[in-house]
């Protein structure tokens, strides 16, 4: 099922007596994902990434646009009849109720000739229990069960009625690490398996690239880029984005295009096509960075951290934009600078270079290479 | 979130505001209205004045006198001898080591019984048989006293099977407060206490009731409410003529002027119904502001 | 020092407990003493010697006893259960269905809570019995179901229960009064549980309103009926067969009681009524 939205807006308005002005929690979203898709909103938290998804679901009703899915219009469309199933962030499941009997409250709101027999929804929970892998507890109570196994049961309530969409808020939010790891992988599955279009909402860049066939990466109520996960990463459309993904973090410094050639700190690093003089943002991926001592770029080295293959260089540079001035680069671990040295010298790979405009932060392109 | 269809939250609250309506906002404003109209007639329905002639009638009325006497009377002897009495045993009671269950079981017990039904053992354990002159006459001649005529008799022995009664009844509520309120009390408080070496009545005095003072003026003026509007005790010991027993109260006068043996007359029931409103509330201010001086702040733990 | 401060604080304990216990083993007692042993007493016997269940027969026949019971019966069950559906309604509009001018409502409802019971029932009285609803059941029941209290009551504990278990229900297609019956109420069960034996309690003692409004013995209930009995009836001098009344009249509440005591005890403590 595609899911369409036509500038779809909403607004919060000001509450009275505070200072507080009207709030754009989702600003002209024109989108739309694709049958079968999985899609991660992502962004930081208040960007209106969880707005988004209540719309969607309808627990919100929209101050503007409309919301498609398929050819179906359901902006108006409640929510108790919109036909989607949700998994909450703190999962919300029926304390009073057991697990089975959780699984099939969905079923037992279907009325007139949907309805189903008490044959009929034992299948359709066992279905959906076999899918997460729950079909042991279904006599328990919620309480009796790790977070983990809550999280399955409530995935299995949102698939036991053959959802339209699939909506997740924040589904690994409430799970440890190593959890994390394996239900991000079991999410990806179960949406293999079922084909359901499905939605999920995450503050997490690493937890929406490494499942996501597209991500949509939000702030401050807008859309700033939508695309594959390594596209997204390899070619943010601004400065935002390319902070935002990637682990460790993109270093910023400040530069300058001149005489076709891009300097930081007052030294060349790389030649351009460009004949344009202008102050310019550089962000650079850590692993962009290979250690050279014929050029001239160099860091002040702070400390080594060992990762095992890589190792990963904490220096501090005089152009960075952040006040520290701190920047990290990681390099292969036999390249890895001697102990004792206070400076290094980094090669840039052009294509770990982005540039951006200084005041609006968008994207600039421009040819890069390596000087000669 | 959920901004639609709020119009449907009326039709759940319906049924709850038509009976409030109907059966307490209306008869409040109507209660005003009646205390004010002059020689109303039940049966025609009709009224020949707007006055206060009935509050007149009834600050005159000597039943009403004899009433508001006792029931001052009641209140200031049950209201401190009660809430002192609660505070005494729900210490001792949170200071024994086994059996609290027990006791707090056996202490709540009247709480749950029939005022009117144990009001008539009462009547009597205190009243006479054909015989003999009953059960408390005969203990109180085992120590050379009696007897005395509780039921019939003189105006202080009647009031002492009263308040007697009323302590009774009212204990068990105030019991279970303070020992609620009691078992609140961070019991680190008192370790720390014990490690200053401050004695048992210190510790007492200096934490224990501060903790607690804000359920006790709770009680205290739940208490002086509750002692205002007795009706119900007096009425199981002696009788529903309270009038010539000489025992009405405040209450017991206010339903005798409405319907009784001197029945029939809504406006003057009003007007004492609202004399006695009155003086609840000039009561409840002032508690009130005294509590507010004395009492220890927990952060609004009083409801 | 300290053991004779334990010993006093039994000694109090255990007096005033049977102070308490003493005016029920006195009505059981004499509930089974004969009418002539007990008339025929010099000094009262505080134990049993010869026990009959002649006052039993005597309360049931002497008087409608089991028209009392039936109607207290009757007027608790339809008080309650009424309260129980208005109050679970209302309180569910206040706490989940936010409307414009809902908090002002509310406080509006809760200030009504300091109306003195007292002050409303004249007019009450008045009115009902102008619709002549005087000797009827519904004149009985009707003021009696109305509590502000109980509604503010699970009000607060409708509260409690996380936002999300409702969007949850109403993704899921679940509408309004379904999820306040099949997720709100039994999650909430304690507190409906608490309110409804308050509620049975109050009805079962209740006085006041059911001697303005009946003056039908056909309409009594049990307080009524003890006190006409008293009054009027054998009570006055057949003491006997009186208590054996009273205990059939007290027993079903002590029953109750002491199957519920946690329950009704924390609820009280919660409540704090009866003020």
């Amino acid at each position: 099922m595609d899911v369409t939205f036509r500038h779809l807006t909403k607004r919060f308005p000001a509450r009275r007596g505070s200072s507080a002005k009207e709030v754009i929690a989702v600003d002209d979203f024109d989108f739309t994902i694709s049958d079968g898709e999985l899609v991660g909103l992502l962004g930081p938290s208040g960007c209106g990434k969880s707005t988004a998804l209540n719309l969607i679901c309808g627990l919100l009703t929209p101050t503007e646009g409309e919301i498609f899915f398929g050819e179906e219009n359901v902006t108006a469309i409640p929510v108790e009849k919109r036909g989607v199933g949700m998994v909450f962030q703190n999962y919300a499941l029926y304390p009073h109720l057991t697990v089975y009997q959780n699984i099939i409250f969905p079923l037992q709101n279907l009325k007139g000739k949907d309805r189903l027999t008490r044959e009929q929804m034992r299948a359709k929970a066992e279905e959906a229990a076999r899918l997460v892998q729950i079909g042991a507890l279904m006599d328990r109570h919620p309480s009796e069960l790790s977070g983990g196994q809550q999280q399955r049961v409530a995935i299995a309530r949102a698939l036991v009625k053959l959802p339209r969409i699939l909506l997740l808020d924040e589904p690994l939010s409430n799970l440890d690490a190593r959890l994390r790891l394996q239900t991000r992988e079991e999410i990806r599955r179960i949406q293999l398996e079922t084909g359901i279009t499905t939605i999920f909402v995450t503050h997490d860049q690493e937890e929406a690239m490494s499942i996501s066939d597209r991500i949509v990466v939000m702030r401050d109520g807008r859309v700033q880029q939508i695309g594959a996960p390594q596209t997204i990463y390899d070619d943010p459309a601004n400065l935002f984005v390319a902070q935002f993904l990637g682990t460790p973090p993109i270093n910023v410094f400040h530069g300058t295009l001149q005489g076709r050639r891009l300097l930081m700190g007052g030294v060349p690093v790389l030649a351009t096509d460009t004949d344009e003089i202008r102050q310019i943002t550089v962000a650079i991926r850590p692993e962009g960075f290979i250690v050279d001592p014929s050029v001239p770029f160099s860091c002040s080295l702070q400390a080594v951290e060992v990762m095992g293959r890589d190792v990963s260089c904490v220096c501090t540079h005089p152009a960075m934009v952040n006040e520290s001035g701190r920047m990290r680069a990681i390099i292969d671990a036999g390249t890895r600078p001697d102990a004792g040295v206070s400076d290094v010298h980094f090669r840039l790979k052009p294509e770990k270079v982005l540039l951006f405009d200084p005041d609006t932060g968008e994207r600039l392109y421009a040819e890069l290479s390596t000087l000669r | 979130m959920m901004e639609q269809k709020n119009y449907r939250a009326i039709l759940y609250l319906l049924p709850a505001l038509l009976f409030l309506a109907v059966f307490l906002v209306y008869p409040l404003a109507d209660v005003f209205i009646y205390s004010f109209e002059e020689g109303f007639n039940f049966a025609s329905q009709v009224y020949h004045g707007i006055g206060l002639h009935n509050y007149r009638y009834v600050l005159r009325d000597p039943y009403f006198i004899q009433a508001l006497r006792n029931t001052l009377c009641l209140v200031a002897i049950t209201v401190p001898l009660s809430t002192g009495f609660a505070l005494l045993i729900s210490v001792a009671l949170s200071s024994l080591p086994t059996l609290q269950g027990l006791f707090r079981t056996i202490f709540f017990l009247p709480y749950v019984t029939n005022t009117l039904a144990v009001g008539m053992v009462f009547l009597v354990i205190f009243g006479r048989t054909p015989y003999s002159d009953g059960l408390m006459n005969a203990l109180l001649s085992v120590v050379g006293l009696g007897p005395v005529d509780f039921i019939d008799g003189p105006y202080a022995a009647k009031m002492f099977v009263l308040c007697f009664y009323t302590i009774w009844v009212v204990l068990p509520f105030k019991i279970l407060i303070l020992t609620t309120a009691l078992a609140s009390v961070d019991k680190q408080l008192y370790n720390a206490a014990r490690i200053d070496g401050t004695s048992r009545a210190r510790i007492f005095w200096r934490i224990t009731l501060p903790m607690i003072s804000p359920m006790l003026f709770y009680l205290i003026i739940t208490g002086f409410i509750g002692a205002f509007k007795a009706y119900s005790d007096a009425v199981a010991i002696f009788g529903t003529s309270l009038n010539n027993a000489g025992m009405n109260t405040l209450v017991g006068y206010v339903y005798d002027m409405l319907y009784g043996d001197s029945g029939g007359y809504p406006s003057y029931a009003s007007a004492a119904a609202i004399l006695l409103f009155l003086i609840i509330l000039t009561i409840t201010v002032i508690n009130l502001l005294i509590s507010k001086r004395l009492s220890y702040h927990t952060g609004g733990s009083v409801r | 020092m300290k053991k004779l401060v334990s010993v006093l604080t039994w000694i109090l304990l255990i007096v005033w407990a049977l102070l308490v216990l003493f005016p029920f083993y006195w009505m059981l007692l004499t509930s089974f003493k004969s009418y002539g042993a007990y008339n025929a007493e010099f000094i009262p016997r505080f134990i049993m010697t010869d026990p009959t269940l002649d006052n039993y027969r005597e309360a049931f026949q002497g008087v409608p006893l089991l028209k009392y019971l039936w109607n207290t019966l009757f007027f608790t069950l339809c008080t309650t259960a009424l309260m129980m559906i208005i109050s679970v309604l209302a309180a569910f509009a206040f706490a989940r269905l936010r409307f414009p001018g809902s908090d002002l409502l509310f406080l509006l409802l809760l200030s009504l809570m300091m109306i003195p019971a007292e002050l409303v029932v004249i007019t009450t009285f008045v009115t009902l019995t102008d619709l002549g609803l005087r000797n009827s059941f519904p004149g009985l029941i009707l003021p009696s179901v109305a509590s502000v209290f109980y509604i503010y009551l699970l009000k607060e504990n409708f509260e409690q229960i996380p936002d999300s278990l409702y969007y949850a229900a109403k993704v899921d297609g679940t509408s309004d009064l379904k999820y306040l019956l099949r997720v709100l109420c039994p999650m909430c069960r304690p507190t409906l549980m608490t309110i409804t034996i308050l509620k049975i309690i109050e009805c079962w003692n209740a006085y006041i309103w059911p001697r303005l409004i009946t003056d039908d013995p056909r309409y009594y209930l049990v307080s009524n009926g003890i006190q006409e009995l008293r009054e009027n009836g054998f009570g006055r001098e057949n003491i006997p067969a009186m208590m054996a009344a009273l205990v059939v009249v007290s027993l079903p509440l002590i029953i109750l009681f002491l199957v519920f005591r946690d329950r009704i005890m924390e609820g009280v403590a919660r409540g704090g009524l009866k003020g």
